[in-house]
């Protein structure tokens, strides 16, 4: 009897254990995680609290400064570069380690092992789109500058120096939810962030989608739904832009015709709306006369935020400004004598090519008249509580063959692969370090030399009155179509022949006009030597932007400010009265007579408590897929022509056949969709705001939040944020996507900068300086970034400070 | 009064092991506890299960109190308690406060086994 019992309680408080120390599904292990020894309650922790003052490192040359300001920026005073950067390791990691380490793994395919198989076909998919194939070239080129890889490897053990300094309980909160362990970090993981970006903001393409397009419905409406250049558009590079003394290297067009594959499925594609709006002045166009510049790049607005501010300084230079976990150095900033920032430069700089395998094997495959050997990557992804998953990507010369047939291909003798500039070696890395110590124009280009991908819009403006603007990637130099559609990869003369010259990217310094900005918009007109051509150019932020510029003499801070919440909706403008006008109003309902007046009473400002705001949004939705109905539900992958393009056709072409409905016997013109739409519209608006009780104001129909990079876990998202906005507007700021870091930089004697971002300095969810910048960033408003000038600078701003030593 | 010194001693067990071992160290403190105090029947699980949850409670009390409870209102949340802050410090004493009270009982038994054979 008592061995029974004694049984019985030995199972019994080894099923507690177990079932308390083991994760079940979404539920975290319940022993560990709510111990105060070691679970969340640990993390229950406010920086300025708990910092210690001295730190000891391993591999310091000499002690470290940090002051840490009212808003946790913190200012980090070295004696040279190296440690310089292993602060920057260390103190990145004591703040964001859970996202630095999380975003490697997104950005290199390994989420599987920390959240199991629903991740799998996530993996796969960043595995072929060569992720590591593309970090790896990056850092073998990294390792050809003895200098670059010493400040690497610094910064690689200042993270790792933190991550051993960690006890159980002071790792972050999310991996205690997933239950894991930070692994070491490494120079890879460095160039695995780089790709993250580039990957974020040059991996889109819709060339496949092209090519269906073209086979289903033809060439000519193909062109005239997807022109190269839209009517209207305000460049980049200013149309006065002369480019004669260009010596042109110029490719012919061979005399091909395009593979013609129907291509089922494609992979998911980095958010269109990942952009940027930059801008900057001349002394002549300022009321100060000094020089100001601008930015705001616009990405899914995440917890933690993407961005981290730091102050970096050495004897040699004094840098400030939003830094990337993962990367050194500051990414959008200022020093004492210039300022600078980027908007993605979106071009086609990634292409297709059809690849014919000679056999099942896919051993060798066609390329003109021989059979080239292929190389065969075994991908292997862990699986956490699975079995190993291994996932054979075949590679040709152009890059890795991504569809095949275990891949949304076409059989088991077909493939298509990709041929990208961010597989290209590059050492963009050293652009950011050579930014952070320029002085002037002159080494402001210079750095930018290194850049290859992605293509950015890199803003300049210097104390010394300069300003310009640089479109800088490495750019293929391609023959007009080239890439536009699915290429022969078997036939040479579809291969990219060249790379347009550095010094032949497209560039303005000193413009007459006193102004240069930059919104994702077409780079250069047509007059630009080379062929451009990207299928989604922004069509409405720059126009805005620069006819701000051009509306009166002179300029300052407020102006800036004021532009960044800009919420005026250019879109609605250029189509409402339009609208309005086509409206037959007998036979509307009171409601509907309600909602359009409000609509004719709206001053197309997407502000928080306009609801004409709300009523367009839902109107032009309606339009929009009522218009495209005949490219919704296709068995091919396709792409839908732009805002712009749709707006251009209603207006020029209102009877054309496109808008008929194809479910009615009716044929619709574009008079009848505004009348349908509207009316659906209305009915969509009413039965939503009884389902949520919601007002119509844009604020509640709008529904911005910042979301946690845990699929938006709401526990640590902020939801419902009072801001104005949307995307295609300057306030880009739509529903998860907008303004992650807004820069205001004055170039005076002194720089005198604001910034902000929806988010906080610490990653920590129980820290107050998880989400405290949100509030402000919503209301416009902006913190005075403190420009230090020295370590023993004191000011009231600082709230506390660490000294980091080197261990003894 | 000796329920009450027990669960003292049980506290100071969990919380001198709990300084270099993980959170299954309340587990371990109610396994001695029931092995060397001669604990009676239901006490053998209460006075641990009790200890611990009074330990795990006012320790994450003083964890959470002086943050102004930001992770504890963010964690009733996700778990999901509806935000339900007490409901949380209520949970987390009673999963603390089971560990330890199988392990009493457990070391109750392990004691009774013993002295049988005697």
């Amino acid at each position: 009897m008592k061995s029974v019992k004694f049984l019985v309680s030995l199972l019994f408080t080894l099923g507690i254990f177990y079932g308390l120390n083991t994760k079940f599904g979404d539920i975290p292990p319940m022993g560990k995680f709510l111990s105060p020894n070691q679970g969340f309650w640990k993390n229950e922790v406010t920086e300025s609290d708990v910092a210690k003052e001295t730190l000891e490192i391993s591999g310091l040359k000499s002690p470290v400064t940090v002051h840490y300001d009212e808003s946790l920026i913190p200012h980090v005073f070295a004696q040279n570069d190296e440690d310089l950067y292993r602060a920057q390791g260390y103190i990145t990691a004591q703040h964001r380690l859970w996202q630095l380490e999380f975003q490697t793994f997104a950005s290199g395919g390994r989420l599987s092992e920390i959240v199991g198989e629903a991740a799998i076909e996530y993996d796969r998919g960043q595995r072929r789109k060569g992720m590591g194939f593309g970090a790896d070239n990056a850092l073998k080129e990294m390792m050809k500058h003895p200098e670059e890889v010493k400040l690497l490897e610094a910064y690689r053990d200042g993270i790792n120096a933190y991550i051993e300094s960690l006890s159980v309980g002071e790792i972050p909160v999310e991996y205690k939810i997933l239950d894991y362990k930070p692994e070491p970090w490494t120079t890879k993981k460095t160039a695995l962030l780089l790709m993250y970006m580039t990957d974020m903001l040059a991996g889109r393409d819709v060339d496949l989608e092209n090519t269906n397009f073209v086979k289903l419905f033809g060439q000519e409406t193909f062109d005239l739904l997807f022109p190269n250049f839209y009517a209207d558009q305000d460049p980049v590079i200013p149309q006065e832009r002369d480019w004669s003394s260009f010596d042109l290297e110029t490719v012919e067009k061979p005399d091909v015709d395009f593979p013609s594959d129907f291509i089922k499925e494609t992979m998911d594609k980095p958010n269109p709306h990942n952009g940027s709006n930059n801008w900057a002045i001349a002394p002549s166009k300022s009321v100060s006369g000094n020089p100001i510049l601008a930015n705001d790049p616009h990405l899914q607005l995440n917890l933690p935020s993407i961005w981290y501010v730091m102050q970096l300084t050495t004897p040699e230079k004094n840098t400030f400004g939003a830094t990337l976990p993962g990367a050194m150095g500051i990414i959008i900033g200022f020093n004492q004598n210039i300022a600078w920032g980027v908007t993605n430069a979106t071009r086609d700089v990634k292409d297709w090519y059809k690849i014919e395998f000679q056999d099942e094997n896919r051993k060798a495959y066609k390329y003109d008249n021989e059979w080239k050997a292929t190389t065969e990557v075994i991908e292997e992804i862990k699986v956490r509580g699975k079995s190993t998953v291994y996932d054979t990507v075949t590679y040709t010369h152009y890059g890795p063959v991504t569809y095949d047939h275990t891949h949304k291909g076409n059989g088991e003798k077909v493939g298509y692969a990709m041929k990208w500039t961010g597989h290209l070696p590059n050492n963009n890395q050293q652009t950011f370090l050579d930014l952070n110590k320029a002085k002037n124009y002159d080494e402001y280009a210079a750095a930018l030399k290194h850049f290859t991908a992605p293509a950015q819009n890199f803003v300049f403006a210097s104390r010394e009155g300069d300003i310009a603007l640089w479109i800088q990637g490495e750019l293929a130099n391609k023959w007009p179509e080239q890439g536009k559609f699915l290429m022969d990869g078997s036939d040479s003369r579809y291969e990219w022949q060249s790379f347009i010259p550095q010094h032949q990217n497209a560039y303005v310094k000193n413009p007459e006009r006193g102004f240069v900005s930059s919104a994702n918009q077409h780079p250069t007109d047509e007059k630009y030597p080379y062929y451009v051509y990207d299928d989604g150019y922004e069509t409405y932020r720059n126009r805005v932007i620069n006819n701000f510029f051009r509306s009166k003499e002179k300029f300052d801070i407020q102006d800036f400010k004021d532009l960044q919440a800009n919420n005026f909706n250019l879109k609605a403008a250029e189509l409402i009265p339009t609208m309005l006008d086509n409206m037959d109003r007998s036979s509307l309902t009171a409601n509907e007579e309600q909602m359009l007046s409000t609509i004719e009473d709206w001053d197309f400002n997407n502000n928080i408590d306009a609801e004409g705001a709300s009523i367009w949004e839902k109107w032009w939705d309606n339009l929009y897929r009522m218009t495209w109905d005949e490219l919704y539900n296709l068995d091919v992958a396709i792409n839908r022509p732009s805002d712009y393009q749709t707006i251009w056709l209603l207006k020029n072409q209102p009877n054309h056949p496109w808008f008929d409905r194809k479910e009615t016997p009716e044929i619709e013109t574009a008079k009848d969709l505004y009348f349908q739409s509207f009316r659906d519209a209305v009915q969509d608006l009413t039965v939503w705001q009884s389902r949520t009780g919601k007002s119509l104001k844009w604020v509640d129909y709008k529904g911005t939040f910042v979301g946690h990079l845990l699929q938006a876990l709401p526990a640590f998202s902020r939801f419902n944020l009072p801001i104005g906005g949307n995307s295609g507007i300057v306030n880009a700021t739509s529903e998860n996507h907008g303004p992650s870091w807004r820069m205001i930089v004055e170039l005076g004697n002194e720089p005198n900068a604001l910034g902000i971002y929806p988010g906080g300095q610490s990653g920590n969810p129980g820290s107050k300086f998880y989400d405290n910048m949100i509030d402000r960033w919503a209301a416009g408003e902006y913190i005075p970034l403190f420009f230090m000038k020295s370590a023993d600078q004191a000011s009231d701003r600082i709230i506390f400070s660490q000294n980091l030593s080197p261990a003894k | 009064m000796k329920t009450f010194i027990n669960i003292i001693l049980t506290v100071a067990i969990a919380f001198i092991l709990g300084l270099f071992l993980p959170w299954w160290s309340v587990m371990i403190a109610g396994f001695i506890i029931g092995t060397v105090v001669g604990l009676k029947k239901a006490s053998s699980f209460f006075v641990p299960f009790l200890a611990i949850a009074l330990l795990w409670i006012v320790n994450a009390w003083f964890l959470a109190q002086p943050n102004d409870f930001t992770m504890t209102k963010k964690i009733a949340v996700l778990l999901p308690l509806e935000g339900n802050t007490f409901l949380l410090f209520l949970i987390t004493g009673v999963v603390g406060g089971i560990a330890a009270g199988v392990a009493g009982v457990f070391g109750n038994q392990c004691k009774q086994l013993i002295a049988g054979k005697k």
